[in-house]
This record gives C-alpha cells, sequence and structure tokens, in this order.
C-alpha cells in the first residue's frame, strides 16, 4: 500500500490506481509481418523486474488518465511519475 | 540411516526430554561440482531433488536457498490442496500430485498432517452456477470426485453460511471435492528435506545465487554467495524470484510477480471442519488444527517483490468473509502475510525446459502452487533427469505461449488466480 502522484489529480491511495503493467512496449508496426516468437515476446514475455520498473497506471478511481511511474518493486517506493508519450526523465 | 520417527522413538526421547533427536537434515557447506543442481529450497524445489534422488538415482544433487528452506511460500500459503480443475491436463496434473498427497506422511515417515476435510467452491450468481456445474461434470469426466450441491445442501455440509436469499451475493449453489483438503505446509518442507537428506542431497542454506556460467548456451555452474559451484542441470524452482534468475541469462518468461495475502485469526473452537472458498467474493476460509481461521486474500495488481500487500484487499476479503460467516464478526485477526506469487498469462505453470541446454524452470504457479508441490517435485525431477518433459507435464511446457495452445485456467480453475 502506498500513495501515487497522479500528474491530473495530485497524490492519492494506490488503491484508486489500476496497474498497467510495464511500460514502453511498443506495438508491433506490422503486426502481420510479425512470426509467432515474436508475438509471443510482444503479447507474453516480460522484464517482471526487482527494483527500478517503468510502468503504466491508470487512475481509475479518479481522472481516468493513463501514465507512468518509475518504480522500486523491491520495496514499492516511486522514484518519478511521468506523463504518458513523453521519454523516462531517468534511466 | 536415519531413525525411523515412530512411537518408540517418540518414549525412548521423552526419557531424555527430548534433547537428543537427531537433526532432520544436515548443514553442509557446497561442493565443488555437482550433477544438478536446485535453486530455491521450498517445497517444489525440495520435492524436486527428493524424488531426482530417489526416482532417478541422482544423488550427487544440491538445493541452494537464499533463506531458510519453505521460509517462502512454502510457509505462506493457506494450505489448501484440491485437484477440481477444469482443463484435462491441469486436472491430470493436479490430481497426480493429489494421489500422491494421499500416502506422502507414510512415504516420507514425516506426520505432514494431510487432512481430506474437503473442498467446497460456491456460486454466487447464474454465470457462477453454470460454470460450477460444467467444472462438475468435467472433474467427473477425468475421474475425479465431484459433486454439485444446492444451497440447503450446503447449508446442511457447513451450518454457519449465511445462505439467506436477502446477502448481496447469496449462495446459490457450490462443488464439493471430498478427497481435498489441506496439509501442515511447513511439514511439507521439512519431511521433503529430510528424506532428501538421507539419500545424500546437500540442503545448502543462506546460499543467495548470483549468476549462472554459459558456454556455448550451455549452462557450467552458478556463481553464489558460498562460492562458484559447477554443475550440467540446473533447475530453478523459485517462484516469485523465477524472473530475477531468468534476467541472469538473458531469458524472458511470461510472468509478472505480486504479493498474495493471507491472515490468520485468534484461536477458537472447533467451527468449519472444511474449506470453503468463493470466487466471486474472493474470500476463502478454513480452521487450523491450532484453531486459527486461515483467510486466503487476492492478489495486488500491481508487480512488487515487496512480500506485503495493500490493506484493501484485505479489507475487501473480510467484507465478503463476514457477510457470508456472520458468526465471525467479533473474531479478531493476528497475524497477515504476504507472499510474492508469479503469475502466468494463462493462471497454468510452466515446468520446462528451456533454450539453454541444462536450464530447467518450474514456475509461474501463481497463487496455487502448494497442493501441487509433490507431482510439481515429481515431474520436474522427471523431466531434469531425462532430459524430457514427463506426458504429464509436456502441456505445461514454455512454448505454448508461442504456439498458442494455452491451459487457460483463469476462470476456470474453480477460483481466481
Amino acid at each position: 500500500m502506498f500513495l501515487i502522484n497522479c500528474p491530473f489529480c495530485g497524490e492519492r491511495e494506490q488503491s484508486e490506481f489500476k496497474a498497467g503493467g510495464e511500460a514502453h512496449i511498443v506495438r508491433p508496426k506490422q503486426p502481420t509481418e510479425l512470426s509467432d516468437d515474436e508475438w509471443a515476446e510482444y503479447l507474453f514475455m516480460r522484464k517482471n523486474i526487482k527494483g527500478i520498473q517503468f510502468e503504466r497506471w491508470n487512475h481509475v478511481h479518479g481522472c481516468r488518465k493513463w501514465f507512468n511511474i518509475v518504480r522500486d518493486t523491491s520495496n514499492d517506493e516511486i522514484k518519478v511519475v511521468y506523463k504518458m508519450g513523453t521519454k523516462p526523465p531517468i534511466k | 540411516m536415519k531413525n525411523r520417527y515412530s512411537i518408540f522413538s517418540l518414549i525412548k526421547n521423552a526419557f531424555s526430554h527430548h534433547e537428543n533427536w537427531q537433526k532432520a537434515w544436515k548443514d553442509p557447506s557446497p561442493k565443488k561440482e555437482y550433477d544438478a543442481l536446485i535453486i530455491g529450497g521450498g517445497g517444489h524445489g525440495l520435492a524436486t531433488a527428493y524424488y531426482l534422488a530417489k526416482k532417478h538415482n541422482m544423488k550427487n544433487i544440491a538445493v541452494l536457498e537464499k533463506g531458510w528452506i519453505g521460509g517462502g511460500n512454502t510457509g505462506r500459503n493457506t494450505t489448501i490442496i484440491r485437484s477440481n480443475y477444469l482443463w484435462d491436463a491441469s486436472a491430470r496434473l493436479y490430481d497426480h500430485a493429489l494421489k500422491i498427497w494421499e500416502g506422502l506422511t507414510q512415504e516420507l515417515n514425516y506426520n505432514i498432517m494431510f487432512s481430506q476435510r474437503g473442498v467446497m467452491n460456491l456460486a454466487h450468481n447464474l454465470q457462477d452456477v453454470r460454470d460450477l456445474k460444467r467444472r462438475t461434470h468435467a472433474n467427473r469426466l477425468n475421474g475425479i470426485d465431484a459433486i454439485y450441491l444446492n444451497t440447503e445442501e450446503i447449508k446442511k455440509f457447513c451450518p454457519i453460511i449465511n445462505t439467506s436469499p436477502n446477502i448481496r451475493y447469496p449462495v446459490l449453489g457450490g462443488t464439493l471435492q471430498k478427497r481435498a483438503g489441506t496439509a501442515r505446509h511447513d511439514a511439507v518442507a521439512w519431511g521433503y528435506a529430510r528424506g532428501a537428506d538421507e539419500m545424500g542431497v546437500d540442503i545448502i542454506q543462506n546460499c543467495e545465487v548470483k549468476g549462472i556460467k554459459r558456454e556455448n548456451n550451455e549452462v557450467k555452474g552458478i556463481e553464489t554467495t558460498k562460492g562458484f559451484i559447477k554443475t550440467k542441470k540446473i533447475g530453478v524452482v523459485a517462484a516469485g524470484h523465477s524472473s530475477v534468475i531468468a534476467n541472469m541469462v538473458d531469458l524472458k518468461l511470461p510472468l509478472e510477480s505480486k504479493p498474495l495475502q493471507a491472515l490468520v485469526s485468534e484461536p477458537v473452537k472447533p467451527i468449519i471442519d472444511t474449506v470453503i472458498m468463493s470466487n466471486a467474493v474472493h474470500a476463502y476460509v478454513s480452521q487450523s488444527d491450532k484453531g486459527e481461521l486461515v483467510i486466503g486474500a487476492g492478489t495486488d495488481d500491481y508487480i512488487s517483490y515487496s512480500q506485503k500487500g495493500s490493506h484493501d484487499i484485505v479489507e475487501g476479503t473480510l467484507n465478503a468473509i463476514l457477510e457470508l460467516y456472520p458468526i465471525f464478526s467479533r473474531m479478531k485477526m493476528l497475524r497477515q502475510w504476504g507472499g510474492i506469487v508469479d503469475i502466468c498469462p494463462d493462471a497454468s505453470p510452466i515446468i520446462s525446459k528451456t533454450s539453454i541446454k541444462g536450464l530447467y524452470f518450474n514456475c509461474g504457479w501463481g497463487t496455487g502452487g502448494f497442493k501441487a508441490t509433490p507431482g510439481s517435485g515429481d515431474l520436474f525431477a522427471h523431466t531434469i533427469a531425462n532430459d524430457e518433459p514427463h506426458k504429464l507435464n509436456a502441456a505445461f511446457n514454455i512454448n505454448r505461449f508461442v504456439s498458442g495452445d494455452l491451459v487457460d485456467e483463469h476462470g476456470a480453475a474453480a477460483v481466481a488466480h
């Protein structure tokens, strides 16, 4: 349980949000040309990092907007919150 | 040869105030080389080592455990054992495990307190009723005992359930698997550890894996906090930390690790002599032999390795428990904890070879791995020893995410995963 600073609404409880999983997975530009291996990679395979993870969240019980978070998954500490479509501010 | 546990050894040791019991397993330093190494000293890992030694005569092996054995999810689950899964592949897998459970205490000479007290799954809406009836038929076709109960029969089987039609999610029916039940989780780890140790398996605790050495796409050994250990075969049974090991060899798995919580109440006199699970409202409860109510909550929806979950998940579960069992309204909760579960997109496990020679993964058990412990160990041992899956775990290979031949047990398995 932790607080998330929604870039649109401010600080709210995590229970107001829905986690959207790993961020920056780019949808294939030409899906028809993908092999089965590439589809599996895109659809299912995840880094599932223990440590600094880039991820998507949706303020589902608030403004309903999507945004990105950098979070340490080993202790749930949030490092940075940044808007969709922008590059991650840290590596 | 270890002393067998029996009434006679109990009496004999009583005379020396129980101070001279033999150690259940040794605490060895790692050798330079083993025929196989198992990463993870939980129930599944220890069972794997036990069956490797017992059925495949691989005795020069070791189990590497980062903490202490059975200190992870093995000691953090709600100990429910059942095999009433919908799909053929899962039904066979879990029933294979259940059949081993039935004779495990005798086999290990260790009382795992296996209790076939039955597991009941409740339906709270019309779709639940249809799903549970379908699953009952599917189970019977697979030779698994299953009964469908109506509301009155449920009330008769477990009188404390509130079967009033006026509650928010009324009880409309349910299934019962009588062969299902619970076991003492710690004893399972300890029993397998003792059995494996007796056959010469080294159980190495406080030994964290730091890296896996490979040459020409073949494993060569493991770098650990206790030095480098050479081996040709590595079985990874690291549950929530499977991806951490996979990332060491640049292998991606279809897993997400999430916190799953459970809690126990203060101990009370026997009130509930079965296990009751309810998928739709996510409440499941049983009573331990100590008298505590054992309650399982759901997973959080975000990835985390923090071994603690969110308060609102516990609150949701307890709301449902209180509506279904008003008698518990003044019970105090004693302890709450979280474990990290590795969830596959199809909520079925992976027991498989990988693209790296000599590297095997047994993971993705998600929220329901305890029930499979003996079967999982048996089949994983077969896979490692023969470099080929057993027919029972062939469907649970890692390539199913490429071929699309998924074993989708998300809604089908009687509870949400």
